[in-house]
């Protein structure tokens, strides 16, 4: 099948790229961009291991074509580090707060935490967990992930820390 | 899972959509979010060559009045119904319904046009526009035709769009102010299809039921529009007597498959367990 010119951002950067339109956009990330952040943990639409921010939207990239995201302003982990290469609040808080064992839900995680905070920058325990429903962790029972996304919160609402890591 | 190859198409109107749809033939599929299609693409269940995507048709998006009913453009997603203040306000059940749908990735995605034309008994939307009596805007080569929800649910995956035709735009005619309304769903957790659910819609005059539509979710090969149960709720005052035989009435007509979500007369009885919340729920929401 012929390939399709595709022109994107990702992660700031300008990307143009031929793609055979049935290539899934985490394909074309994790095998054509490198970007191995986001991950394939179910390839069934289902556990979030996958989630990228396109265009203001927390996206599940096992669903989607890359070729559907032509036009795009796509973010994934190795975009979150601040410009000066320190980290970005959520990232910081899952370190602070042990929001991560195994890691691979991890850049989901913070992809989709990323998104809430834009939208609700001061969510409620319930907002959060409803807020990252779509995204599955096998390791922390979910109570550490939460408190990270607190930690993110009160971080970048301009909290002092000592108060947000309590 | 890696989907067989297709060509892809990225029309920006419903004519070049409708026509590319026309030409292509019957291996030419609409892509709207593709929440629905791309799992079945990457199970080969579905493997279409030609995939139209529908995402850069403006005239399909959003939401406005027209007259006393509200247009909804099919590729309008569920995150944008659930932040529609005029939907808060006219049609409060459709943000109940699309919180009850998936989780926040999906629904960013899964547009109500894919939902209602998908035909799977499990979308919860088809009930809700059953429930509502909207009529879907469905444009074809020979143009434009309006079908009822209540008439455009054949089997499952199998409704009235003839082959070419897509699904436009849904129209939805607003319930009187004051109405109540519920969308009860049974669900194994966040991201299930409904084991049963049932939408209510009612309108109350004092102590008594002005006019009851109701729909049911994922209980047949088809959502459901329960008439009778309606009816014998019309009238009445939701007392346990007349709730109860109009729950039996609605629960007559299901025909539940037995799979994971449970055995079909636990899933018949849970589709009338949530109908008599939705009515508890729908009557304390209503004015009179
Ligand atoms: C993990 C997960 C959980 C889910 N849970 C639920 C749930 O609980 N309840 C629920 O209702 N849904 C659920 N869904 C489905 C989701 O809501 C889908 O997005 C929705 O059913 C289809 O919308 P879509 O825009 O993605 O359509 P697509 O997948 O693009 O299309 C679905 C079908 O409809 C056709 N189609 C699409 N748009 C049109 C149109 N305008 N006219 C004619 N034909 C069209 C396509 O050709 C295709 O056959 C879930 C999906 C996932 C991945
Ligand atoms: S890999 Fe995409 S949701 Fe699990
Ligand atoms: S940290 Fe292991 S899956 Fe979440």
């Amino acid at each position: 099948m012929a390939k399709s010119q595709i022109s994107l951002t990702v992660n700031g950067k300008k990307v143009e790229e031929l793609v055979e339109p049935r290539t899934l956009l985490i394909h074309f990330l994790r095998e054509q961009l490198n970007l191995t952040g986001p991950h394939i943990g179910c390839d069934t639409s289902h556990c979030g291991a996958c989630t990228v921010d396109l265009d203001g939207k927390s996206v599940k990239s096992c669903t989607m074509f890359a070729v559907q995201a032509n036009g795009a302003d796509i973010r994934t982990i190795e975009g979150m580090a601040n410009a000066d290469g320190t980290l970005h609040a959520l990232q910081e808080g899952f370190r602070e707060m042990h929001g991560l064992q195994c890691g691979f839900c991890t850049p989901g995680m913070i992809l989709r935490a990323y998104r809430l905070l834009q939208e609700n920058s001061n969510p409620t325990e319930e907002e959060i967990r409803f807020g990252i429903s779509g995204n599955l962790c096998r390791c922390t029972g979910y109570q550490n992930i939460v408190k990270a996304i607190q930690y993110a919160a009160a971080k970048l609402g301009g909290v002092p820390l000592q108060e947000a890591a309590e | 899972m890696i989907p067989g190859p297709f060509a892809y198409h990225r029309p920006t109107s419903v004519k070049e959509a409708v026509g590319l749809l026309g030409s292509l033939g019957d291996d030419a599929r609409a892509i709207a979010g593709g929440h629905s299609l791309i799992p079945m693409m990457k199970l080969r269940l579905a493997s279409p060559t030609h995939l139209i995507d529908l995402a850069a048709v403006a005239d399909l998006k959003g939401v406005r009045e027209d007259g006393r009913d509200i247009v909804v453009g099919a590729m309008t997603t569920q995150h944008e119904l659930i932040n529609s203040e005029l939907l808060a306000k006219k049609i409060p059940i459709l943000r109940e319904t699309s919180l009850l749908i998936a989780d926040p990735q999906v629904r960013y995605i899964g547009t109500v046009g894919g939902n209602v034309a998908n035909g799977d008994p499990g979308n919860d939307m088809p009930a809700v526009m059953m429930c509502l009596n909207a009529i879907y805007h469905a444009v074809g080569k020979s143009g434009e035709r309006r079908i009822a929800a209540r008439e455009f649910y054949q089997g499952a995956y199998f409704t009235s769009l003839e082959p070419g035709e897509i699904v436009t735009a849904i129209r939805i005619p607003v319930p009187a102010a004051g109405h109540g309304y519920a969308y009860e769903k049974l669900k194994r957790k966040i991201g299930d299809y409904a084991t049963a659910a049932a939408a209510v819609v009612l309108t109350m005059q004092g102590d008594k039921v002005a006019s009851c539509s109701i729909g049911l979710t994922n209980v047949a090969e088809t959502p459901l529009w329960a008439e009778e149960a309606g009816k014998i709720l019309t009238g009445s005052t939701l007392d346990a007597a007349t709730v109860k035989k109009a729950v039996a009435a609605a629960e007559a007509i299901t025909s539940p498959a037995t799979d994971g979500r449970g055995p079909a007369a636990y899933r018949t009885k849970m589709a009338g367990v949530m109908l008599t919340r939705a009515l508890a729920s729908a009557k304390s929401r209503a004015g009179t």
